[in-house]
């Protein structure tokens, strides 16, 4: 009995505010939207983003879905034509725990919102699951920042990612640390999960390549806050260098422990401990330690980008959130490219696209990996990761170069 | 040797953390036979007031000590209420329903309080405030700092504390009068539901100054450290027999330990290669010093809860514990 009365009352509120917004703001040009409103036929396109938003690294997932929430608002702005229509872009922005389990569910009800396409997930281990329901439903989605290989080693068509993969990042962090560093022996820890454990897969494998000795992998969670007695295990075998696979919130409290019991090596992370957070997590421990990042660091995005999003969020991107952006940029332009919204239709133009967006230029190989990604490695200096270095197929360069060979305009 | 030592002085550490927490466990589960799920929950409360009060005061220019036992002193009040308000309003009004009633309620309160706790302070892992200078001192090859001093010489006083409370007062008589038999106990004039309630207030203050202890320990606190630590703790206090005071603190250090040992030493004992008759059947991975490494140090909990099935089948009122008859 209640419901439809509240319903009402509230649709009529609605109605109120909607009449109060158009009065107060829009008075200049009434007539022109009046006049233009009932020419140009429109269409409403979902794009949905996927990420945790709560849980450990709830602060990169945000990150990921500002990216994509300025592509969307700015795509909306910019009045877009599809196949005749004036386009408006809806972001379902989802949160998936960084659990593979609920990862699939969330994809399940993007597809039977019927999104157009998908931006999204953050983690590998979420993304490579949820990849398959979107193949089956034919949705397009590409990836900012899920760097396991296996993702678009699954033959998918609709799968793309727009950072380098693991093996790329792990060979780069990993010849780096060797050429650098020459250390002997090595240790390999893994926070077990299908990012962790590829990432440090591919570490171990390079430095072996390298001659280097590789003590047996030790592995915690993607929780462990006590790494003690690992720590205590790896320092009897007295490591030059200790490689950890995981994110900051786990691989600070690493690195603190490790400094405490007096484990004096190099220290050196993938790009999820790859965060100013490390250095508020470890304090002075996190000084001097070595990270990777798949593609460039933020800061080298494009000044446009970079603007923008102060602008929007009052607040720097953290990690990922360049390459989310232009992972919907990607998807939009692909459908302006075909005239279509239609995944079906707007999937080849995805795979033939050539676009330049915030991180640079964006082609795609066969698999839907993009081509000659950058994989930049970093130090942590004053508590602040700073660039030292990018490593492009297969050349290291100190970062200066690499900003000079971009024009240095960014 | 040396290596051995480490661990140890690791496991004790945690295990000291992990019996302080047991502790209130064990209490309200011997007064009123329920399982406060939501306990270490309060743990993460009092970690995270704590964080707050040493956050504001950090540039107040006082010693660190100062500051963090300000920090304490505050969480503990905080704690208290919280942990009444919890009694009063879950648990006190189904004191006489079947005993899964509350158990469910405890869930529900822990799961109330983690997210109050993640609306107030965040969903993010926050830097628990590291002010006080770290110093490391070794002793036989085996490096101690001095918070880990601290948190184990609190542990114990903390311990031998409760045991004169419990053991030697008044207040003590009461509580274990009640816990023998809460309608006897009231007959001989003792108000069951303020030692109840007094339970709850000291099993608080002790989780709250465990939750200070976490933070400095690790340097990090979030909403959800309390669930994991509040298991291993209630573990911990099956472990040494649920119930029993002594018991909980027995537990809480030999799980610490036990797991530490187990996380330093699981991955060589069931690394194949490690055993030649095996490595002979898989000669290619173990070629030049290879690894095949069954169980990693990841399933360090996995170790720790394997010795606490193996204990409970061979003793299956815990270590210390007595009174089986009585218990479901």
């Amino acid at each position: 009995m209640r419901q439809p009365k509240f319903g009402i009352s509230l649709l009529v509120a609605a109605g109120a505010l909607s009449l109060a917004g158009c009065g107060e703001e829009k008075k200049p040009e009434p007539a022109k939207t009046q006049a233009q409103a009932p020419a140009v036929p429109t269409i409403e396109i979902k794009i949905g983003h996927v990420a945790p938003l709560t849980g450990g690294i709830a602060h990169l997932g945000k990150d990921n879905e500002n990216g994509a929430r300025l592509a969307i608002d700015q795509a909306n702005a910019a009045k877009i034509m599809i196949g005749g229509k004036l386009a408006h872009f809806e972001l379902l922005a989802e949160d998936d725990q960084a659990d593979p389990k609920v990862a699939t569910t969330v994809a399940q009800k993007l597809v039977d919102a019927k999104v157009a396409g998908v931006d999204g997930h953050l983690n590998s281990g979420t993304t490579i699951p949820a990849s398959a329901i979107y193949h089956q439903a034919g949705i397009p989605m590409i990836t900012g920042s899920a760097t396991n290989p296996m993702l678009t080693e699954q033959g998918f068509d609709n799968v793309f990612r727009v950072v380098g993969r693991d093996d790329q990042q792990g060979p780069a962090i990993a010849s780096y640390l060797a050429a650098t560093d020459k250390p002997k022996v090595v240790a390999v820890i893994d926070d077990a999960t299908a990012y962790g454990q590829g990432l440090a897969d591919e570490v171990a494998k390079t430095l072996k390549a390298a001659g280097i000795k590789v003590l047996a992998r030790e592995k915690g969670t993607d929780k462990t806050t006590d790494w003690k007695a690992v720590l205590t295990k790896i320092k009897g075998e007295k490591p030059d260098a200790v490689f950890y696979g995981g994110m900051d919130a786990t691989g600070g409290p690493l690195i603190k422990q490790g400094k405490e019991l007096g484990l004096d090596a190099v220290y050196a992370f993938g790009d999820g401990a790859c965060t100013d957070k490390m250095a508020e997590l470890a304090g002075q421990a996190a000084e001097g330690m070595l990270c990777s990042q798949a593609g460039i660091p933020p800061q080298a995005a494009s000044r446009s980008f970079l603007d923008a999003y102060k602008a929007k969020f009052n607040t720097d991107p953290i990690l990922y959130a360049p390459f989310t952006y232009d992972a919907a940029n990607l998807l939009i332009e692909a459908m302006r490219e075909a005239g279509s919204a239609d995944p079906a239709k707007y999937l080849p133009a995805l795979h033939k696209i050539s676009y330049m967006g915030a991180t640079g230029r964006i082609e795609f190989d066969a698999k839907g990996d993009r081509k000659d990604a950058e994989i930049t490695i970093f130090s942590m200096k004053n508590g602040k990761i700073a660039p030292i270095a990018v490593v492009k197929s297969g050349k290291t360069m100190t970062y200066d170069e690499f900003l000079k060979g971009m024009g240095g305009a960014k | 040797m040396d290596i051995f030592l480490q661990q140890v002085v690791n496991g004790l550490t945690l295990g000291a953390v992990y019996a302080i927490v047991a502790l209130g466990y064990t209490m309200v589960y011997g007064i009123i036979q329920l399982i406060n799920f939501a306990h270490g929950e309060v743990v993460m409360i009092g970690a995270m007031v704590a964080l707050s009060v040493i956050n504001l005061l950090a540039d107040a220019g006082l010693p660190p000590l100062v500051v963090v036992l300000t920090g304490a002193a505050c969480a503990i009040p905080v704690c208290m209420v919280v942990a009444y308000a919890m009694e009063r309003l879950a648990y006190r009004p189904l004191r006489r329903a079947p005993r899964l009633a509350p158990l469910i309620t405890a869930i529900g309160v822990s799961i109330i309080l983690q997210h109050l706790a993640m609306l107030v302070w965040s969903r993010n892992v926050l830097a628990f405030p590291q002010i006080i200078d770290m110093r490391v001192y070794t002793v036989a090859g085996a490096v101690i700092t001095n918070v880990q001093i601290a948190i184990l010489a609190s542990c114990v006083a903390l311990m031998a504390a409760l045991a004169w409370l419990v053991y030697r007062t008044r207040l003590g008589t009461a509580m274990r009068a009640t816990a023998q038999n809460p309608q006897v106990a009231g007959l001989m004039g003792i108000d069951a539901n303020r030692v109840i309630a007094t339970t709850f207030l000291i099993g608080a203050a002790l989780a709250a100054i465990a939750g200070v202890m976490v933070g400095t320990y690790y340097g990090v606190a979030q909403y959800t450290m309390g669930s994991i630590l509040g298991l291993k703790a209630f573990s911990a206090a099956v472990l040494g027999g649920i119930g029993n005071i002594p018991g909980a603190m027995l537990g809480g250090v030999l799980l610490g330990v036990v797991e530490a040992l187990g996380a330093g030493y699981i991955g060589n004992l069931t690394d194949l290669c490690s055993y030649p008759v095996i490595s002979g059947w898989i000669g290619a991975r173990c070629a030049g010093g290879g690894h095949f490494v069954l169980f990693g140090s990841n399933y360090q909990d996995v170790f720790a809860f394997a010795v606490l099935i193996l204990v409970l089948v061979l003793r299956p009122s815990g270590l210390l514990g007595e009174r089986v008859g009585d218990r479901a």
